[in-house]
């Protein structure tokens, strides 16, 4: 038993230390008015009946809504590109590494490569529109199209993970099933709908859950789009964690702050929650 | 399936490549063209003349080496540590029977599920009453300790058949002996999966480190590259220079290591 504790020791402590009492830690400052310096004082629930009445604050979770369930987008297009790697011999570990590559670049990099793309007077995507006569507009700088760019960008970068755990999905699929469906004639459309899907919809509900956690988060793409450059589009732009990150540590309200990461953590416990019991009319366990 | 032409397949995979490649091959034609050249409308396609200005500039301003010192620092402290401290705890979690074990396990299983926002305020203060702000450990130490490695260790070491283990202790190997040697060598995949994973969320993390470096010394390349598109806001050669300089030591490592990035994710999936 006392190795058993000396292995257990360093994580333990790690954990109390660095999560738990964290944690615990901004749940009482939830309820604390924090100067930057000086003394906490508890304040019940003033934080929580501000937040209620913040505008910025709703603004950010309705940001963050729209981000997650644009982002939400890529998941169907992950499902047809992962079963179209699948259909393929030669070439797989091609397309792999391609769709794979913005994972494993610097998200900061990639903010600042679509932020060029965006541009409204020389980007990339605008000179593209005008091929097909459509006007072109400033992506980043205006506040009706930010959140849009924004979760273009989040499919793009997310594809690459996606693929991965879809394709793993696949690969657990008896192929004796696409075997009996192909002497029966099925084509590759009606086997993808009736045979991929519903075997593949476990993986799909697990890409689903980690996709709404990780688009409820998006910080990165937001403060190297706007905030690094000082944009204006930005005061109408933010996401709940960079809301969060602007209060706790740009202004150091941390009780403030903390109210928001509470009711953050909270969302995120609902959608996952009300994912968990819709999965029932659609993921097949077989 | 194996009658069944391919050649539609592969062309609507190609044309989807394409799409996700674009975004790098304009990054790389931009980085050779002139700051006037890149305002143009409509956009040279090709760099008039190859120029190296962009780097020039890139390397001049920013200290690259340093701050991919700091990177690659906080890099190896946090992957070193977590995977220690990981599987040693996986596999108490796993084998080694203590009073008390399942509910400490919940309690880990309980903080993997709470997002990493709500650690931040309470890391955030240790750090600084530690007087560890702007250094090297403050960006690697609350990533070394991390409920979802020692969840992925014990999954591992659940997996694995117990003889070995009973052999091992049958010829007088302490605990620590027989995880050091019969154990651990078996757990290799997933030591690999552990080490990929969290080098990737240490090398990309911009979030925490902006918040321990204040001063901005010891800065690694996420928030230094920030801080590069804040001063040279609209000089897109320059900035798609540092842009690209800064990712291409992981693009080369995911080069050389493809297996051991899809399998850390596909064992996992997690991110951040």
């Amino acid at each position: 038993m006392w190795w058993a504790l000396l292995f257990i020791a360093p994580a333990t402590v790690g954990l109390v230390a660095l999560y738990l009492w964290p944690f615990l830690s901004t749940f009482v400052k939830s309820f604390q008015d924090v100067p930057a310096f000086g003394p906490a004082t508890y304040t019940g629930l003033d934080n929580y009946v501000e937040l209620v009445g913040d505008g910025e604050v709703w603004k950010a979770f309705g940001n963050s809504a729209l981000y997650t369930v644009l982002v939400l987008l890529g998941i169907p297009l992950a499902v047809v590109l992962a079963a179209l790697i699948e259909q393929v011999s030669r070439g797989r570990s091609v397309y792999r590494v391609l769709f794979f590559l913005p994972v494993v670049t610097l998200p900061v990099a990639v903010g600042m490569v679509w932020r060029f793309i965006y541009n409204g007077d020389f980007g990339l995507l605008n000179y593209v529109l005008s091929w097909f006569g459509i006007d072109g507009q400033f992506w980043v700088a205006d506040p009706r199209f930010t959140i849009y760019a924004f979760a273009a960008v989040g499919i793009w970068m997310g594809l690459g993970i996606n693929l991965i755990i879809l394709g793993a999905g696949l690969q657990a699929i008896p192929k004796a099933v696409y075997e009996a469906s192909s002497l029966d004639g099925a084509g590759r459309v009606r086997q993808f709908v009736h045979i991929t899907v519903p075997l593949l919809s476990p993986s799909i509900f697990f890409v689903t859950i980690l996709t709404v956690i990780a688009a409820l988060q998006m910080f990165d793409l937001i403060f190297i789009m706007l905030r690094s450059v000082n944009n204006t589009a930005l005061a109408d732009s933010k996401t709940i964690v960079y809301l969060f990150y602007e209060k706790a540590f740009v202004q150091f309200q941390q009780g403030y702050g903390a109210a928001i990461a509470i009711v953050l953590l909270i969302v995120i416990m609902i959608a996952t929650a009300l994912q968990f019991r819709l999965q029932r009319s659609w993921v097949f366990y077989g | 399936m194996g009658e069944r032409r391919t050649w539609p397949i592969h062309l609507l995979l190609i044309v989807a490549s394409v799409i996700m490649v674009v975004p790098f091959v304009w990054q790389l034609l931009t980085v050779f063209k002139t700051t006037p050249e890149v305002a143009r409308i409509p956009p040279a396609i090709l760099p008039e003349e190859f120029s190296l200005h962009a780097f020039e500039t890139f390397f001049s301003t920013v200290p690259f080496w340093s701050m991919f010192a700091v990177s690659t620092g906080s890099l190896v402290l946090r992957v070193v540590g977590q995977v220690a401290v990981a599987a040693l705890a996986g596999y108490a979690f796993a084998r080694l029977p203590f009073p008390g074990r399942n509910a400490l396990f919940g309690l880990f299983l309980a903080m993997l599920m709470v997002p990493s926002q709500l650690f931040l305020i309470g890391q955030y203060g240790l750090i600084r009453d530690f007087g560890l702000l702007d250094t090297l450990p403050a960006l690697a130490i609350p990533g070394m300790f991390s409920a979802f490695g020692t969840f992925l260790m014990r999954q591992a070491f659940m997996n694995m058949p117990q003889d070995f283990e009973e052999a091992a202790r049958l010829d007088g190997a302490n605990p620590f002996q027989v995880f050091w040697y019969v154990m651990l060598p078996m757990a290799k995949p997933t030591l690999a999966a552990l080490t990929v994973l969290t080098g990737l969320y240490s090398w990309n993390d911009l979030l925490w480190p902006l918040i321990v470096s204040p001063s901005g010394e010891n800065r690694p390349l996420p928030v230094g590259l920030a801080g590069l598109q804040g001063q040279f806001g609209t000089d897109y050669p320059t900035l798609m220079a540092g842009a690209l300089v800064c990712s291409i030591p992981l693009v080369l490592v995911f080069l050389l290591l493809q297996r051991q990035f899809f399998r850390g994710i596909a064992s996992s999936g997690l991110k951040g």
